[in-house]
């Protein structure tokens, strides 16, 4: 009798053990998805490294670097115009060793035939600040290339722990919860076009202001092993690495930095293309094809750029005209026709006003 | 590492799993290692230090015991033999030996923790008295690093040294144990300063995994990271602010330091104590309490009876005692009883006693000169009461309060808010300050700040300030109730799923509204380099 009640209690005691067990997991699990910030609406920056996963994996162009690339091409374009299926993993301030590790996060799953990097990033030796590396790195899904890259990232006063949970870096976010935590609990809203954020309004480049005199123009060395890296890892792989410099006036492009990007692809056989050279080729306007007065392309301006640089990739890097394939095709008209109603909404919210041809 | 850093979390976490893991034997050598690396992670240099109070104090206990052992033995076997006067002779010759091995030991460990606590302030000190002098040269202060814990662990060795001298307790015979009891880690932060009489039987002996002690353990350090993340850290950036700009902030602002600056002290210190003693009771360890409820004191009498209370138990012990009954002291006792009459009079030798008692606490709480006026402002209230007490009975028989209820609550408001006013000693380093600060409060005629959304410029949103007074109404709550006996063991008499909503609900609260993190500067525990 006594044998049969101890193990009864013993019963009880491991149920509610599992049962305590999956109520503060579960409750945690929940707490963690509606604290951590959505990115859905305001600053949507944070949500581009995620998108990726959800795309069918077989790129040819892959974009990496900061504002410079996901404001400034549009892989719309670059289908439309020659059939190039590219994607931007591109984020706010992403530091070059997140270049790196999103590149090799993304050769998990693909190998492209281009890899272009913007060297604006070059100017960092170390991260600035933690809510960039937020954006950058808590998209990305786990890996080998994760870890590294928060480990390459974190701040002094940061913890690698708070990346793993999230809930302890954002546990105080309680208090400015808003309807939109709740709306995408369990959901996401496409922010981004093929990792291209885009904005149609204009704002033009009136005063640049010179950039300030720096005691040392050498980039650092962190930046150049990462450079080196990627060059490596592009050799590795078989892809064509091409450095970019986007045209945007600011921050400040130094002369003794353009002139060791250029010694370095000089020396590593890469092309580089300095688009702050190429305003007259390109057509970049800065009284019109800018939203934030030179800082970043809007869309006139990304569209513009995407041309030019779609021609190079084409015709001169030989990639495939892939318009043809009619499964990609289908993809892509979604695509596109998410892009066109958005210009649209936002040519209204901007109040600009386009013809349906100008649209086009 | 701090108690509140994830390295602390999970260096406790893998120490209570393998603590259960391992045969039994091994706990206790398993602490002494884990003790050892949590004092080299906090700085290899300091091991030096703590190395060496272990060692001297082994040896200087051993020596001792071995000398009182031998004198027994020798005075067994000569007992026939000896006359009185020799017995006497031979044991006043080992007292001596024995007081030798003690004082050296003791100077040298006081040597060390004054060295590096207090060579700069000696410093400060010889370099103001040059420059009074009207002298050009002065010291330059030296970089010393102050190890994690020192004055705690010294005190600890210092009372089982002074213990097995006076015969209290047997000296410890494994070097290695009585090492763990000098460095066991949960102690080492923030106290409490154990006896090794209390502290060593639990300290080594086996424990088998007991479901509801560890339980109860983890409870209570779930209570002081509460204490200690929710109220203390919070607080911190307004106390923090109100002290650092005594420019901006005096008058009525000052009142509010006081009573922020004491909550903070309270959860911070008690907080810490919590977990120390938590952790200690998930291993089955019991650790003595530091506690009891001080701000319900009803006079500072009873409040250091309450506060701090092992520290204050070593001074009555180690201090006062030795000092009251010291030959000079009694030769003084004896001269004012037999030339003077009166109460003051016949009270002066305890006064002095306690005197010295705290000119040390003071200097223990720090090495700058508003520590020692902080600890002879507390003789000084104590002997003021002592003496009025006869004036304070008559009062309390004449008007017939002694035993009401909002009597005593008054007594309570008035010990409160003269500790407030004490631990303002505690918080700006600068006696100048201090009573600058404290004569602004009835000059500065700035009351308005009191309502008119200044407080709000702490660096406490309305939030903060809700928090703040939801924790600090738990903390009454449970106050209150530990009166008729534990909080834990009420909560374990409650339903399962009502225990497991109040421990989980306080573990989310801790989670979510705990100021650690990026955004919130974690502050070192108050205590830790005590």
């Amino acid at each position: 009798m006594e044998h049969t009640i101890d193990r009864n209690n013993k019963k009880k005691a491991w149920l509610r053990g599992i049962v305590s067990a999956i109520l503060i997991v579960g409750s945690l699990w929940l707490l963690q998805r509606l604290l951590v910030p959505k990115y859905v609406d305001g600053i949507v920056e944070g949500a581009f490294v995620a998108e990726y996963y959800k795309e069918e994996k077989d790129f040819d162009v892959i974009f990496v670097g900061d504002c410079e690339v996901y404001e400034n091409f549009s892989p719309i374009v670059l289908w439309e115009e020659y059939g190039i299926n590219s994607y931007i993993r591109g984020s706010a301030e992403q530091y070059i060793w997140q270049s790196y590790y999103l590149l090799e996060d993304t050769l998990r799953y693909e190998t492209p035939e281009v890899v272009i990097f913007n060297i604006q990033s070059l100017q960092f030796d170390k991260s600035q600040n933690e809510a960039y590396n937020r954006m950058s790195l808590e998209g990305m899904e786990w890996s080998m290339s994760k870890v590294n890259a928060i480990k390459a990232s974190m701040k002094e006063n940061e913890h690698f722990l708070d990346y793993v949970f999230p809930i302890l870096r954002y546990h105080s976010r309680w208090s400015e919860l808003s309807a939109t935590d709740v709306e995408y609990l369990f959901k996401t809203k496409k922010v981004s076009h093929n990792g291209y954020y885009m904005r149609v309004d204009v704002k033009p480049a009136e005063q640049v202001p010179e950039g300030r005199i720096l005691s040392d123009y050498s980039f650092g060395e962190n930046a150049w092993k990462y450079l080196d890296k990627m060059t490596a890892l592009c050799k590795e792989k078989g892809i064509t690495l091409i450095l970019i410099k986007a045209p945007s006036l600011y921050p400040y492009w130094y002369d003794e930095w353009e002139a060791q990007v250029e010694e370095y692809a000089a020396e590593n056989d890469l092309r580089y293309i300095n688009f702050l050279e190429l305003q007259e080729e390109t057509g970049i306007d800065y009284n019109t094809d800018t939203y934030d007065a030179g800082l970043h392309m809007n869309l006139s301006g990304a569209e513009k750029l995407s041309v030019y640089l779609g021609r190079i990739l084409a015709e001169e890097e030989g990639l495939p005209d892939r318009r043809g394939e009619a499964e990609l095709a289908a993809a892509w008209e979604e695509k596109i026709a998410d892009y066109e109603a958005e210009k649209a909404y936002q040519y209204e919210y901007y109040g600009i006003n386009k013809t349906v041809t100008e649209l086009k | 590492m701090l108690f509140t850093s994830y390295e602390f979390l999970g260096f406790t976490a893998a120490l209570f799993l393998a603590y259960y893991c391992v045969p039994k034997k091994c706990q206790w050598p398993l602490l002494l290692a884990a003790s050892y690396i949590f004092y080299f992670i906090a700085g290899p240099d300091y091991l030096i230090y703590i190395l060496a109070t272990t060692a001297t104090t082994y040896g200087a206990a051993r020596l001792i015991e071995q000398n009182a052992d031998r004198q027994s033995a020798y005075l067994k076997e000569y007992k026939a033999e000896l006359t009185k006067e020799e017995k006497k002779d031979y044991k006043e010759g080992q007292k001596r030996i024995r007081l030798r091995w003690l004082v050296v030991c003791l100077l040298l460990n006081t040597g060390i923790l004054a060295v590096v606590k207090y060579t700069n302030f000696m410093i400060a000190n010889i370099n103001d008295v040059l420059a009074a002098f009207g002298g050009n040269r002065q010291l330059s202060f030296v970089t010393l690093a102050l190890p994690l814990g020192i004055s705690f662990y010294t005190f600890q060795a210092m009372g089982y040294l002074i213990d097995v001298y006076r015969g209290t307790i047997r000296a410890e015979k494994q070097f290695f144990r009585f090492a763990l009891f000098v460095s066991f880690f949960p102690q080492l932060i923030q106290g409490p300063i154990s006896r090794f009489g209390d502290l060593s039987e639990s300290l080594f002996e086996r424990h088998a995994f007991n479901g509801k002690t560890v339980c109860y353990g983890l409870q209570r350090m779930l209570w002081g990271y509460f204490k200690k993340m929710v109220i203390a850290d919070r607080i911190l950036a307004a106390v923090t602010t109100i002290i650092g700009d005594t420019g901006t902030y005096h008058g009525a602002y000052i009142l509010v330091g006081m009573l922020f600056y004491t909550l903070e002290l309270y959860a911070d210190f008690t907080g810490g104590i919590d977990i120390t003693i938590g952790i200690a009771e998930v291993m089955g360890i019991r650790i003595q309490e530091n506690f009891n409820r001080p701000y319900f004191s009803k006079s500072l009498k009873e409040y250091w009876r309450r506060w701090h209370i092992s520290m204050c138990a070593w001074f009555r012990d180690y201090v006062f005692y030795p000092v009251s009954s010291s030959g000079p002291m009694q030769k003084f006792t004896k001269f004012t009883r037999k030339r003077f009459k009166g109460a003051l009079v016949r009270h002066l030798p305890v006064h002095l006693s306690s005197f010295v008692v705290w000119l040390a606490t003071g200097v223990w709480h720090g090495a700058s000169w508003n520590f020692i006026v902080w600890g002879l402002l507390n003789w000084a209230v104590l002997v003021v009461s002592e003496e009025l007490e006869p004036l304070y009975a008559r009062f309390h028989k004449r008007f017939l309060v002694g035993k009401s209820r909002s009597y005593r609550i008054f007594q309570m408001g008035r010990t409160f808010l003269l500790v407030c006013v004490l631990n303002l000693f505690d918080c700006y380093h600068a006696l100048s300050d201090t009573f600058g600060m404290l004569a602004s409060l009835f000059t500065s005629g700035n009351w308005q700040v009191l309502w008119d959304g200044s407080l709000m410029n702490l660096g406490l949103s309305g939030l903060d300030y809700g928090i703040l007074a939801v924790g600090t109404l738990m903390l009454l709550l449970v106050s209150l109730s530990q009166r008729s006996g534990s909080v834990r063991d009420k909560i374990a008499a409650k339903p399962y799923a009502v225990r497991f909503c109040v421990w989980y609900g306080l573990f989310l609260i801790v989670l979510l509204m705990g100021a650690y993190g990026i955004g919130y500067d974690a502050s070192q525990f108050i205590y830790n380099q005590f």
